[in-house]
């Protein structure tokens, strides 16, 4: 016991002063001192609640990617049926119950048919993701299946992920952290954000843009009354634009998306003073949209947005030069907005905000005073409490204490932790805690000195014996620390960090370094007696 | 220089004679908890009940007007908000409903929050805001079942690991001992209507590792002892070990209690729920230590030969064969 060779000594100080000196970053940070900058600066970093800002949950409904994919593949069929030499003619198509189904007008086809779909139904990884079959000799059902189904889900989840990056980093806020969670959340948390409207703003906005055709066809009363023809689709006007409260059928197919986007400028018309944003396509975009408007000149579009019609201009004349102005009753925020969804892609599917917490700024700074201040007065009158109680031995775990927390702050930036408002907490009750196993030694070593052991004796047994149910209560201790890291998110995983990486810092210098206090004292005084 | 000793040196208290009634009286605790749980209720959170809160502090004044923004806040059309106090009389909480639908709205439910800081903040400019949050119907739901999970995994595996160190006897004991803790914390919250939140659920995931130390420490000692007394009555076994560790528990309890209780009065109010299950459940967790994991071993007839390893038949010959005995 009272045997601490020279490596050992230097090895336990070295760990205990290097973990030590991590910690003194962010205590100069909190007491608002400068810290060299030639030095390396780790930080603990602050949770949400206690440095301001924003979390959102943001989460995708699987079931619109769903019928995105469905609709995908019906428009590649009958790009396929028509593009095929001869033509095969198809009708009666539907993409209900989550399939995609439709009728050829001749069996003989549906060898001919298959072969044209075959490769379409195939993944980037040689996967299957459509099952195809045939049902009475002359119709074709295609499935998709669940490899399908996931890869899609997983592909949109993906690039809604990082759309959800570009639009923030647009908003030019500092360190945002942006996770996908599970398989179709996003989390989202931006710390110290003045207005977290503006960010919800702009991830509510789907920012699907859409030119489609007028269906001219259409019955004025029915569209109004939100009934599509065959092969159209009804759209209401956005609110805020001067058709508000009114319909227009456009039709479901050949219209084009504004994905292929290199621009989006929100800016004035001064011929009318109107907000608008200017796109621009690129090359593919541009041919496309050159070959919309070339062969559908002095019809109407309609610009949709989201769901919702921004205006149906007449095509004048065909539009070559690659770049439209849309206009929609924008306020110069709204067009800003905009132009940033636009530029930063549309998102494959529109997300829900399912979670959000804000923080004010204000009230971290409050709770880290007054948990500091808390937090001195309890560590003073523990260790008030200590000294009163063990003396000598008091004065060791007083040490081993100021040392427990200096480490486990220290550890906690140098893993890149974060501390939360019940991370505090959890720093108090660590203070609390920490002792117990300076108690359950010094009580051993006063009783085995009542027994009448010797010194020496006495304080070997009682470092022994303490030991097995100083080890058990830190193993319950770290299982429930384990399942709050599990359950937690956010602030109470802070809580659990704490904890848990505590229950280290507090074993080794309750136990280990005071183990090393005590053995030099002995070895260098040799008491016949000690108070205890 | 004379040191401080709260407890005296061979305490010898009957801490076993009286464990019927106090046997009864935490049955009665536990089953009082449920009760008030089932009358009363949880006074659920957003968190677990879904919908908007808005956290504010009145620093200007002594009091939040809890009344009067009971009435602006009812008048915006959101159905009964819930105002209460939030961990100190100048923070309010105010909790609406979120209509129907607001989920597939996004921005929705945003704007019934900042209609209702706007609303407060006009009449009350010097106020602060602290936060807001809004939570669906679906995630709190998830939060439900993720809280109720945890909290029974986490009292499941730390019985069982009491149970491998020590014996199952000791194992059900542990498990009764928490069912106890978590059930009082439990009911306390039902009692005083405090705001039943996440911060909460992880108080009591903490308070089932901590408060179980006690335990843990008066099992390692019964343990000991039943090695070194075999003879003893189990009873006056225990009553020993937790003469022994007397001072122990009460050093230990006293200063977990000197670093919180500065942290429920001083500390940021927001935490204060949180601190005042945590407290709540070690205290309670040093009682049922002695009067509902002991008399449960007493009564589940833990005998010393449970730790000291039986010599088998198979040994016996072999120790004959070897000419040993």
């Amino acid at each position: 016991m009272l045997e601490f060779p020279l490596w050992k000594k230097l090895w336990l100080w070295g760990l205990t002063l290097a973990a030590s000196l991590l910690a003194l970053p962010s205590l100069a940070n909190v007491a608002g001192l400068d810290w060299p900058k030639s030095l390396p600066n780790p930080q603990v970093n602050l949770g949400l609640d206690l440095a301001g800002g924003s979390h959102l949950l943001l989460e995708a409904k699987a079931s619109d990617i769903r019928a995105q994919r469905l609709e995908n593949m019906e428009e590649t069929v009958r790009q396929l049926m028509r593009n095929a030499k001869p033509r095969i003619r198809i009708g009666d198509v539907s993409t209900g119950e989550g399939r995609l189904s439709f009728m050829l007008e001749s069996p003989a086809d549906i060898d001919r048919a298959r072969g044209l779909i075959e490769p379409a139904m195939q993944g980037v990884n040689l996967t299957r993701e459509w099952d195809l079959a045939v049902v009475d000799s002359q119709r074709i059902v295609l499935t998709p299946t669940q490899a399908g189904i996931d890869t899609a889900l997983d592909d949109a989840m993906e690039s809604a992920t990082e759309v959800v990056r570009r639009r923030i980093d647009e908003l030019g806020t500092r360190e945002p952290t942006i996770i996908r969670q599970g398989t179709t959340r996003i989390v989202v948390q931006v710390p110290g954000l003045e207005d977290p409207d503006a960010l919800k703003s702009l991830l509510g906005q789907t920012a699907q843009l859409e030119f489609k055709l007028v269906d001219l066809n259409a019955l004025p009363e029915n569209v109004q009354a939100g009934i599509a023809p065959p092969g159209s689709q009804v759209f209401p006007y956005a609110p805020g634009t001067p058709m508000e409260g009114r319909f227009e059928a456009v039709r479901r197919l050949g219209g084009i998306r504004g994905d292929n986007l290199t621009g989006a400028q929100a800016g004035v018309d001064p011929t009318n003073n109107q907000n608008v944003v200017t796109i621009t396509f690129d090359a593919q975009g541009g041919a496309k949209f050159a070959k919309l408007t070339r062969e559908n000149t002095g019809k109407p579009f309609a610009i949709i947005l989201d769901g919702q019609v921004l205006s149906a201009p007449n095509i004048n004349e065909p539009i070559l030069g690659g770049s439209a102005q849309i206009s929609g009753s924008f306020t110069p925020e709204s067009a800003n907005n905009l132009a940033i969804s636009l530029r930063s892609g549309a998102l494959p599917v529109p997300l829900q905000v399912i979670e959000e917490r804000t923080v004010g700024p204000d009230l971290g700074a409050d709770s880290i005073r007054k948990g500091l201040l808390a937090m001195a007065i309890g560590s003073l009158a523990v260790i008030a409490l200590m000294l009163a109680t063990y003396g000598r031995f008091g004065v060791y775990a007083t040490v081993a204490l100021v040392f427990n927390v200096l480490m486990l702050l220290g550890l906690m930036a140098l893993g890149g932790f974060t501390l939360t408002l019940p991370g505090i907490a959890g720093f108090v009750i660590t203070i609390g805690a920490a002792v117990d196993a300076n108690v359950l030694i010094n009580e051993r070593i006063r009783e085995e000195r009542k027994r009448g052991r010797k010194v020496i004796a006495a304080v070997e047994t009682g470092y022994k014996e303490a030991g097995r149910a100083i080890y058990d209560a830190n193993a319950t201790n770290f299982i429930s620390g384990v399942a709050l890291f599990a359950f937690g998110s956010g602030p109470v995983k802070g809580f659990a960090v704490v904890l848990v990486v505590g229950l280290f810092t507090s074993v080794f210098t309750g136990v280990t370094l005071t183990r090393m206090f005590v053995a030099g004292w002995l070895r260098k005084t040799r008491p016949n007696d000690i108070t205890i | 220089m004379k040191l401080l000793k709260l407890v005296p040196d061979d305490t010898n208290i009957k801490f076993l004679k009286l464990r019927i009634p106090f046997f009864v009286l935490s049955l009665v605790l536990i089953a009082g908890s449920w009760a008030a749980v089932l009358v009363n209720g949880l006074n659920f959170g957003v968190d677990f009940a879904g919908g908007q809160e808005v956290r504010m502090t009145f620093e200007e004044r002594e009091t939040a007007p809890i009344a009067s923004l009971r009435e602006l806040v009812g008048g915006l059309g959101y159905g009964e908000p819930v105002v209460q106090e939030f961990g100190g009389p100048q923070t309010v909480s105010i909790r609406v409903a979120l209509p129907d639908g607001t989920e597939d709205t996004p921005g929705a439910a945003t704007a019934i929050g900042q209609k209702v800081i706007a609303a407060i903040a006009e009449e009350y400019p010097d106020v602060r805001t602290d936060g807001n949050d809004t939570v669906s119907g679906k995630v709190a739901g998830e939060f439900r079942d993720q809280a109720i999970l945890a909290l029974l995994a986490a009292m499941a595996a730390v019985s069982i690991y009491i149970w491998v160190r020590f014996e199952w006897q000791f194992g059900v004991g542990a498990m009764f001992a928490l069912v106890h803790d978590v059930s009082v914390t439990v009911g306390l919250f039902a009692l005083t209507q405090m705001e039943f939140s996440l911060q909460i659920v992880a108080a009591i995931l903490a308070i089932i590792g901590y408060s179980l130390n006690d335990t843990v420490v008066v099992y390692d000692r019964i343990r000991e002892n039943l090695k070194k007394f075999r003879k003893m009555p189990l009873a006056e076994l225990l009553d020993l070990s937790v003469n022994e560790t007397l001072s122990r528990t009460v050093m230990t309890s006293l200063s977990l209690f000197l670093a919180l209780i500065p942290l429920l009065i001083f500390g940021p109010p927001s935490l204060f729920g949180m601190v005042a299950a945590i407290t709540t459940g070690l205290f309670i967790g040093a009682y049922s230590s002695v009067y509902m994991a002991g008399p449960l071993l007493i009564w589940m007839g833990v005998t010393s030969n449970s730790f000291v390893p039986q010599e088998s038949a198979m040994d016996r010959q072999e120790k004959i064969a070897l000419g040993e005995v």
